[in-house]
């Protein structure tokens, strides 16, 4: 260890202002960097399944082409 | 020379199944490196003769310049690539790597101006090194606007592509700005031929810093990349199983 005490490491020297600023600069640029391609994931994965999703819908659907329906007008 | 490796690579599927354990060393040595880094360079390198504690700063301010830089020549080499070779994936990497270079850029430029103040005695002065740098960072702000601003994926990733490459010659002007003009600013300290003219318990901690700085950026760059794969290939039936697998479908 550099320093004697927990005092003199956070004041550094008197630089402590600007050794604190640069290192906390790191600290808010490194969590933006690892917030940011998780909010992204999280919202990419909600839209590929919602894709998935209807185009699982859409084949369940009944075929009205194919089949008439009960009551359609079969009699004209 | 064999170039199988180049096409598996380009294929966002491989891509895709390659980086699920590799992401992880990625994470995993950033976090090795950047915590031993940073309790080195803060708590047990020595104080700099000249510049006292101050001189901590370098510990983020060096890594950061020397990995924004890296990030554009990255973007530009792999902007020509996607060019030439129409490959998809070289321009996901361009667009996924812009905002993780405008960040470091940014840290490059609030660290120096911070240092600046105790070791100059201004926070910023339009010298040549300092500007050029501010000029990487607007060109990182500029192919991140302009992606955004069209529309058509592939005119997007094609003129943000070309927007790379003219920028590119930002770089050697950042490089030798401390050469050809008289400034502020010192010299390189870390140069591939020669050691550092610094004392080795103050730069070896520099270097792990250096390392840990890459290795994140490989760590970020692979998880957005990763998202920008499924979003692409949301039709293909390996992305519906992998959203089975994570029991999201």
């Amino acid at each position: 260890m550099y320093f004697d005490s927990f005092a003199e490491f956070i004041a550094m020297g008197g630089h402590g202002l600007y050794v604190w600023m640069a290192y906390a600069a790191f600290l808010i640029i490194l969590c933006w960097n690892l917030m940011a391609p998780k909010l992204r994931r999280r919202q990419v994965l909600e839209t590929v399944a919602r894709h998935w999703r209807r185009q699982e819908l859409n084949s369940t659907k009944p075929n009205l082409e194919a089949e008439p329906l009960p009551f359609s007008d079969q009699d004209s | 020379m064999n170039w199988t490796w180049f096409h598996k690579w380009g294929s966002p599927k491989w891509f895709f199944q390659k980086t699920e354990s590799l992401i992880y060393w990625f994470g995993f040595l950033a976090l090795i490196f950047l915590v031993v880094g940073l309790v080195w360079g803060l708590a047990f390198a020595p104080e700099d003769f000249k510049q006292g504690n101050s001189f901590r700063i370098f510990y983020i301010h060096v890594p950061s310049a020397i990995l924004a830089q890296s990030i554009f020549l990255a973007m530009a080499i792999s902007a020509a690539v996607g060019l030439i070779w129409r490959m998809k994936l070289a321009h996901v990497f361009v667009e996924t790597a812009a905002p993780i270079g405008a960040s470091i850029t940014l840290l490059a430029l609030l660290t120096g101006a911070i240092w600046g103040k105790p070791t100059w005695g201004t926070w910023w002065v339009w010298d040549a090194r300092l500007t050029s740098t501010l000029i990487q960072f607007f060109l990182y702000l500029g192919i991140i606007s302009l992606h955004q601003s069209i529309e058509n994926r592939d005119t997007a990733s094609k003129a943000t592509a070309i927007a790379c490459l003219v920028g590119v010659v930002n770089l050697p002007i950042i490089k030798f700005s401390v050469n050809w003009w008289n400034t502020l600013h010192q010299p390189a300290t870390f140069t591939l031929t020669e050691s550092p003219a610094m004392a080795t318990e103050m730069w070896v901690p520099g270097l792990i810093m250096v390392l840990g700085f890459y290795m994140l950026f490989a760590y970020l760059v692979t998880l957005r990349m990763r998202s920008e794969i499924l979003e692409r290939e949301k039709g293909s039936a390996w992305v519906k199983a992998y959203l089975e697998k994570l029991n999201v479908l």
